[in-house]
Formats: structure tokens, sequence, C-alpha cells
């Protein structure tokens, strides 16, 4: 399964992801310059965290008109995937390849924490090493990763089970108490209806490495990297 | 011709702007002749941009595609703009 991580000036988490990707679970990875403009031979394209352009004007707002964008629109039309993390996902939505918008965090403060998390869906080719409604673990580190939707949208949401990750507490149990930034239904990750693009704010490549376990992080985890294998797992069995 | 443009971007009504809500507690904490009367506070965005176009109808055209594809998000945005030759 082959990778290419897109690359924005101000991108910061793009050799994180290739560090798992190639790094730990030895999957063809090219980083993609966004002036570039072909994506072929690539499986699943990534949008990686980061302030890309700076933020200027809104999260994600200019790097929709980078030159691989078009690229990546074709290559989501085509029905391959997309993944979005934290400022990919802004991405996703300012591009209208999701719905919805991320807005400053209710509390105006930017959130640099590990939280729960509810896997709301495990039947898409992201999650399906994880159990249903399982509690996973992942870091989050955004400003602006307040999810909203007008109220027609979050329903059409909800009616299409288009919910893949909800904030919630140890327990599992999803609440106001256990919302984080003030996303609406504590949004935390959507996919489209057909399932091939998933954005997302907390970071999963942030708890993939087996090298970080046992070390200073008590908290971590390794709930992150299921994702990816989640994926790799899905490819394999379309092989078969 | 040449036109000096003022554009206005503000969130929708519907959305909730916890910048403004911010800044309204800091203006009822000061002063209370200055700020302890103020009732409501938007934060939005202002853009002064500089453009040539055939005319102002064009210049207007032009303009409502760069605030619908660039300066403001539909999802949580409004805009509005003043234009000068």
């Amino acid at each position: 399964m082959k990778f290419g991580i897109i690359v924005f000036p101000g991108s910061n988490c793009d050799r994180d992801l290739a560090t798992i990707t190639q790094g730990v679970l030895h999957q063809p990875t090219k980083l993609i310059w966004h002036q570039e403009s072909n994506l072929d031979g690539i499986d699943v394209v990534v949008l990686p965290g980061g302030f890309s352009y700076g933020d200027y004007l809104r999260c994600g707002a200019i790097a929709r008109f980078s030159p691989i964008m078009s690229a990546i629109l074709a290559h989501a039309a085509k029905g391959k995937y997309v993944l979005g993390i934290c400022n990919g996902f802004q991405i996703l939505t300012e591009v209208g390849l999701l719905p919805g918008a991320l807005m400053r965090n209710r509390d105006l403060d930017f959130i640099c924490d590990r939280l729960p998390l509810k896997v709301v869906r495990n039947d898409l080719a992201w999650t399906n090493q994880y159990a249903k409604a399982q509690t996973i673990s992942l870091p989050i580190a955004h400003g602006e990763g307040c999810y909203y939707a007008d109220s027609d949208t979050l329903e059409r949401l909800q009616d299409q089970d288009q919910i893949v990750f909800q904030y919630c507490d140890s327990m599992g149990e999803v609440s106001s108490a256990s919302n984080p930034n003030g996303s609406l239904a504590n949004i935390a990750g959507i996919c489209n209806p057909q399932g091939n693009i998933l954005g997302m704010m907390p970071h999963p490549e942030r708890a993939a490495d087996p090298i970080l376990i046992n070390s200073f992080y008590s908290k971590q985890s390794l709930d992150g990297g299921t994702l990816f294998t989640s994926l790799i797992k899905s490819s394999e069995l379309l092989l078969c | 011709m040449k036109f000096q443009a003022r554009v206005f971007v503000t969130l929708r009504p519907s959305v909730l702007d916890p910048a403004g809500t911010a800044i309204k507690s800091a203006l009822n904490q000061m002063d209370s002749k200055v700020g302890g009367g103020v009732e409501s506070v938007r934060l939005g965005k202002y853009l002064e941009i500089g453009l040539e176009a055939v005319n102002e109808s064009e210049a207007k055209q032009q303009l409502d595609q760069m605030c619908d594809r660039l300066f403001a998000n539909p999802v949580i945005e409004e805009y509005r703009f003043e234009i000068q030759a």
C-alpha cells in the first residue's frame, strides 16, 4: 500500500507520518510537495497536521488552492483513500471533501493533551481492527478543532453514520463533560458517505511507534497505529 | 479602471463566537463608563483589496467570487463589501 504524504509550507507532521508508514509499517511512502500535480501509483493520500500557509485567513483555506489539490480531488473521486489529520482535516472541510468547518476551540485555548475517544464505526477500511465502540486514547494538539455544521448537515452526518470518532470519558461515555473543544456531537473525526475520505483532529501517527511505549509518557498508547494497520489489512483482504 | 474595495467577513449570526464573547467580557470589566453598556461583540475580518477591472459591475463580480471562494467560508461566515473607483 503506497502512501503519499502532501507537504504544504507549514506542514509539520509529515515526517512523523512517514516514520510510521515507512519506518514502522514498512509501506512505500512518498513525501509530495504541494506544487506537484501527480499522484500516480499512490493508494492513500495523507494531508498532515501543521499550519499550512501559517493558518493565514482561516486554517486550511489557502492550501485549498495548491496545485496538488486537483489531483487529490480526482484521487478522492475514484473512491481512493484520503486521510486528513488535524490541519489536514481542516483542509478537507475547506476544499469541500468533508462537510462542516473547524472553528476556534470553545474556551479559546490551544489544547495539547491525550484524550479518550470512542470508535463509533469499525466497519471502515480505517477502523476494521478496532472493536465497535472501543475506547482508545490519542493525542490532540489544536487551537481550531471545534467541529461545526448547520443542523441539517449534522442530522445528515448522523443519519448516514459518518461520525467515526467522538470525544468521550475514560469509561467511553460521550457527554458534554468529555468535550474538550466544543465540537458538535463531540465529533473528533468524520468520513464521507462512501467512507474513503476520513478527517480527524486527533493524531494517530503520534501513538503508533512502539519506541515511545515504556518511555516517560506513561499514558502513551499504540491506538493510532491500529488505524494504519486497519488500512493495510483491508488492502490485503482485497488482494485475496 | 482601478478600484479599491473594503471587504468585511463576519461569522453567521447562528455561529457562536467565543473570541467575541471574551472581548465583550473584557469590555464589561473595564471602566464601567466605557465598556459597561456593551451588550454584544462579534469579531470579524476586514480586507482592503486594490484591483483592476473594466467597469464597476465586473469588479463587483470578481469580488463576489473572491469572497465566495477564499475570503469567507460559507459554512460559518458571510461577507459584504464596499467599492470605490
